[in-house]
């Protein structure tokens, strides 16, 4: 396999393949209250505590629909600036499992919420345009628990009647990394909506990966398999290398592609033939008809789209704009929503260079270090902000800003405070730091007898030992100006 | 008094308003006679300890401005009751107890009414004899051995036998009004949306609708006015004004354009259905309706879409019933297998059947053929409706082809047993109101029922149509009590 710096490409023999992969994102509806019943949606309650009559199927109950739910779909929707349909229907996808109480799921077929939209990806050699061909609302299943008993399989309805929404890409990624940038562009919009947390560890956002592979140049697509219910994005990677090279072995032997269903295995790391297209369920999709067309009016989605704020592609390009960011910093800072806020407060009252180093430098660092989200950092926007402006006032020099950064990650401490009690202002007395020049020079005559026949590189060591004496405090620049008088 | 259960609801509740009679009386008169008819197996389960307390209870502290003060009644046992076992006819739910209860319901008992129990129905309200009921036969009072019609049978022989004052039924192609009609008795199938479907098991929910069955209009206009409420927990009941059907109930009907569907007259109807309808039609003249013949072209085909619509939807709707949740389950090997055991011995033959239709019509390749144009018909059969009534107020055909048969005749030929809702399908799939009032009898004395189809929302056109037909009809019941010893 190789991999030039554009494309991703795998070698077999003399022939070289591409990968065309699609994906069906599977993103949990931000809702208090469930798709079609007011039962709660908490992560991690105790199992069947948040199940109403509805949910669990009970003789003649019926479905209504969540208006806050619909409301999300369509924000996501102007999101992914998708076409919102006025007129979308609710049918019934049929099939028996243990955990799927109606016996049918009520999803959208033929006419989804929304229809075609994009998203921008910013990869290394570029900007890659990424086609949405649908969006639709649909109801979770619950959850079947195999491993807690031998004989027996227990169900969970908490999730049962979750609203999801199905978001369907055209088959235009092309390698892992692609991949990677998609569902991270998707998480970060949607958590810009406060349409979907993203919350992948949770099962917030899964995916099936839609995976084909055909020789490079060829406008034909190769015959695809179905990747189901995959839910990180390293496992997706892994999952799409694995299945693409299974896929050119195939071709290369000889053999044909079956379109079918398959798992990923995570501790094998290989994907397995789940069910073919021949044992395909036929789920016999009808409209619903507990449920009517869902109608919304023009003037129900201009007010939605006067909620929406501004999303990552906007920010960046106004960070890039009014800030003079790099895009490489801009796309940084806007990844998130949580860390352009941060970002946008630090920067409130103090200097955007400066802070932009600090937050993709020390801050991050700090945090990856810790294993902790942005949104948890010990040191508030508020507290940076202090620093860098102690920082660009001249009271504590970068070196010392550093030692105090680090305390502060210890706990939010206002960064004024731990320059007084530590005593770190920077020396910046001229009178203070000859007379601390003139010691060293003393304590070291034979050095500067040397620099002064000529051995210039000696400057730096007496720069050292000035800032050494002072115990990082003196000011650097006056330090290097009065040094070069008194030698 | 003696003759308390031959009282109609309206005397009822006037003689209980008036002090004259008090709930319990009432109660234990209803009660008693409930008792005494065992052999026509109306009831699934009854309610009678209960109901007696509650109406001791009501006497105690009456309210007298509630529309049924403490008006004993047994419901179709389609409706969900609170505590009280709701099987809809099947043995897959022979052991299950609501802990919530019916819109429908839930309006009666707030409007003073007492529960005496489940009225027997055909297996989930598919049937048109009662007879697919795991619950037995009902019979029907006006002769042993005669069907009281279906679904709703155990309702219409409760009430035609004067067990219950009123009852509730559902009517999915016909389920009130070809009961009514082979009992002789009123049954209103109200505008779909009407009524909340919330809380009634379901069968097809395109197609079901709640609707009262009672001895007379005037009873059959106050409990539509109780029923029919708007309720956000069905996304399919609408929000109407609804008429108070009882106060504004009027016979005069004078210049109401009265339409007769040519298609109705269909080949090989008796000769007795064509008479009845004759005189049917010079009652509405003699009410000083006028008559106007009117073509509902694709009423051919409205059996048929019937029978892919209801099913289709039937299949889907039937799939909670899997042994899982509540309800019976077989024991199996694996997850399938007790599906397949469960589903098996836990439905009849009728249910299986349908589901099995259903299942075909929905399936890919089959879709487009069936559903999808049974979909399309459906919407010509409304249009024919809406085309109508540019020209008519209602419509008066024959409730049913012919008068109720006897148990066990049509079990073997099930097309045979669906011609009998030739004449109350089309109403269903174009949601429309429609009335059955008893309106003479055939050679053998068994009654025969008129039907009155009306525009949407227009219930109190087609109750005071038949409130007035109902005069100059005088029908009188030919029931001789055979079945109490």
């Amino acid at each position: 396999m190789s991999k030039n710096k554009s494309e991703y490409l795998i070698n077999r023999h003399d022939n070289q393949y591409e990968v065309v992969i699609g994906l069906e994102v599977h993103a949990q509806v931000t809702s208090e209250s469930k798709l079609f019943s007011t039962s709660a949606t908490k992560f991690g309650a105790e199992p069947n505590t948040q199940v109403s009559l509805v949910d669990a199927a009970f003789p003649g109950m019926l479905p209504v629909i969540n208006e806050y739910c619909v409301k999300q779909a369509i924000k996501t929707g102007i999101g992914l600036k998708a076409k919102i349909n006025k007129r979308s229907v609710f049918d019934r996808k049929n099939y028996f499992y243990a955990d799927l109480p109606q016996g049918y799921q009520i999803s959208q077929f033929k006419d989804p919420i929304v229809g075609e939209g994009k998203v921008i990806l910013d990869m290394p050699n570029g900007q890659k345009e990424v086609g949405i061909e649908r969006l639709h609302l649909e109801q979770d299943a619950g959850k079947s628990i195999h491993d807690l008993d031998p004989k027996n399989t227990f169900v969970d309805l908490n999730r049962s009647g979750v609203a999801l929404m199905e978001i369907v890409s055209k088959p235009d990624l092309r390698s892992p990394d692609e991949v990677n940038a998609y569902i991270k562009k998707l998480r970060s919009i949607m958590r810009y909506l406060g349409t979907c947390d993203g919350n992948m560890q949770e099962g917030s956002l899964r995916a099936d990966v839609n995976v084909s592979v055909r020789k490079k140049g060829s406008k034909e697509f190769g015959t695809r398999c179905e990747i189901k219910n995959v839910n990180s994005i390293k496992f997706m990677q892994m999952a799409i290398e694995y299945e693409a090279n299974r896929q050119v072995d195939l071709i290369e032997d000889g053999q044909t592609i079956d379109q079918e269903t398959r798992l990923f295995d995570t501790k094998k790391n290989e994907t397995r033939s789940m069910r073919s297209k021949e044992d395909a369920h036929d789920y016999r999709y009808f409209p619903d008809p507990d449920l009517l067309p869902l109608e919304v009016s023009d003037d129900f989605i201009e007010n939605l789209k006067s909620e929406i704020p501004e999303l990552p592609d906007e920010k960046k390009k106004r960070f890039i704009e009014k800030f003079k960011l790099s895009p490489y910093e801009a796309n940084i800072l806007v990844s998130d929503i949580e860390t352009s806020n941060y970002f946008e407060n630090v920067i409130k009252k103090s200097d955007v260079k400066l802070a932009t180093n600090w937050i993709i430098g020390e801050l991050f660092a700090a945090l990856n270090e810790k294993n902790l989200e942005i949104s948890e950092s010990p040191i508030s926007a508020g507290n940076l902000s202090k620093l860098i402006n102690l920082i660009k006032d001249g009271t504590i020099s970068g070196k010392i800003a550093k030692t105090v950064f680090e305390q502060m990650m210890k706990g939010d401490k206002d960064p004024q405070k731990i320059v007084e009690e530590k005593g770190l202002k920077q020396e910046s007395d001229p009178k203070a730091l000859e007379a601390l020049i003139d010691k060293v020079i003393d304590d070291n005559r034979d050095k500067a007898t040397e620099y002064k026949s000529g051995k210039v590189k000696l400057f730096g060591f007496f720069v050292g030992q000035v800032m050494k004496v002072s115990g990082g405090k003196a000011n650097p620049q006056l330090v290097n100006e009065i040094l070069k008088k008194k030698l | 008094m003696s003759d308390i259960t031959k009282q109609s609801l309206s005397e009822l509740v006037e003689n209980i308003k008036g002090k004259k009679l008090s709930s319990s009386e009432v109660t234990k008169a209803f009660v008693e006679r409930s008792k005494k008819s065992k052999e026509l197996n109306s009831y699934i389960t009854e309610d009678y300890a209960n109901a007696l307390n509650k109406a001791k209870k009501f006497d105690e502290k009456p309210n007298l401005d509630l529309k049924l003060p403490g008006i004993p009644m047994a419901v179709k046992d389609l409706f969900c009751t609170r505590d009280l076992r709701t099987t809809a006819g099947s043995k897959i739910l022979n052991n299950f107890v609501p802990t919530y209860e019916s819109t429908v319901t839930q309006n009666i008992w707030n409007e003073g009414a007492i529960l005496m129990g489940k009225l027997n129905c055909d297996e989930f309200a598919m049937g048109s004899s009662n007879e697919t009921s795991f619950f037995g036969n009902v019979q029907n009072p006006i002769d042993k051995n005669l069907v009281p019609g279906g679904s709703s049978g155990g309702s219409s022989s409760a009430v035609a036998a004067q067990l219950t004052p009123i009852t509730i039924g559902t009517d999915t192609g016909g389920s009130i009004r070809q009961p009514a009609s082979f009992t002789g008795t009123v049954g209103l199938k109200p505008t779909y949306g009407s009524c909340s479907r919330y809380g009634i098991v379901a069968f097809a929910s395109s197609l079901d609708q709640a609707g009262p069955m009672a001895q007379n209009v005037k009873d059959c206009a106050l409990l539509q006015e109780v029923i029919s409420t708007y309720d956000e927990k069905d996304s399919t009941s609408i929000d109407f004004k609804r008429n108070e059907y009882s106060k504004e109930l009027t016979k005069d009907i004078k210049g109401k354009k009265i339409g007769i569907p040519k298609e109705y007259r269909v080949d090989g109807m008796p000769k007795e259905i064509e008479d009845l309808w004759k005189k049917g039609i010079e009652y509405a003249k003699d009410c000083g309706a006028e008559i106007i013949d009117i073509s509902l072209p694709h009423t051919n085909y409205a059996l048929p879409t019937y029978y892919i619509v209801a099913p289709a939807e039937a299949s889907s709707n039937l799939a909670r019933y899997d042994g899982v949740k509540y309800g019976f389950r077989a024991e199996g090997e694996t997850l399938i297998d007790m599906y397949e055991k469960t589903r098996s011995e836990g439905f009849g033959a009728e249910v299986q059947r349908r589901i099995m239709i259903g299942t075909y019509v929905l399936s890919s390749g089959y879709y487009d053929a069936y559903y999808l144009k049974a979909q399309k018909v459906r919407k010509l059969i409304k249009n024919d409706f809406d085309d109508a009534y540019k020209k008519v107020d209602a419509i008066l055909t024959p409730s049913t082809p012919s008068s109720a048969f006897k148990i066990g005749e049509k079990t073997n030929d099930p097309v045979s047993m669906y011609l009998n809702d030739i004449f109350t399908v089309p109403v269903n799939l174009a949601g429309l109101p429609g009335i059955s009032i008893p309106a003479g009898h055939d050679a053998k004395g068994y009654p025969l029922g008129l039907q009155i189809i009306g525009k949407a929302f227009d219930e109190q056109n087609i109750l005071n149509i038949a409130y007035a037909m109902e005069e100059k009809i005088n029908f009188k019941n030919n029931i001789n009590d055979w079945w109490i010893k």
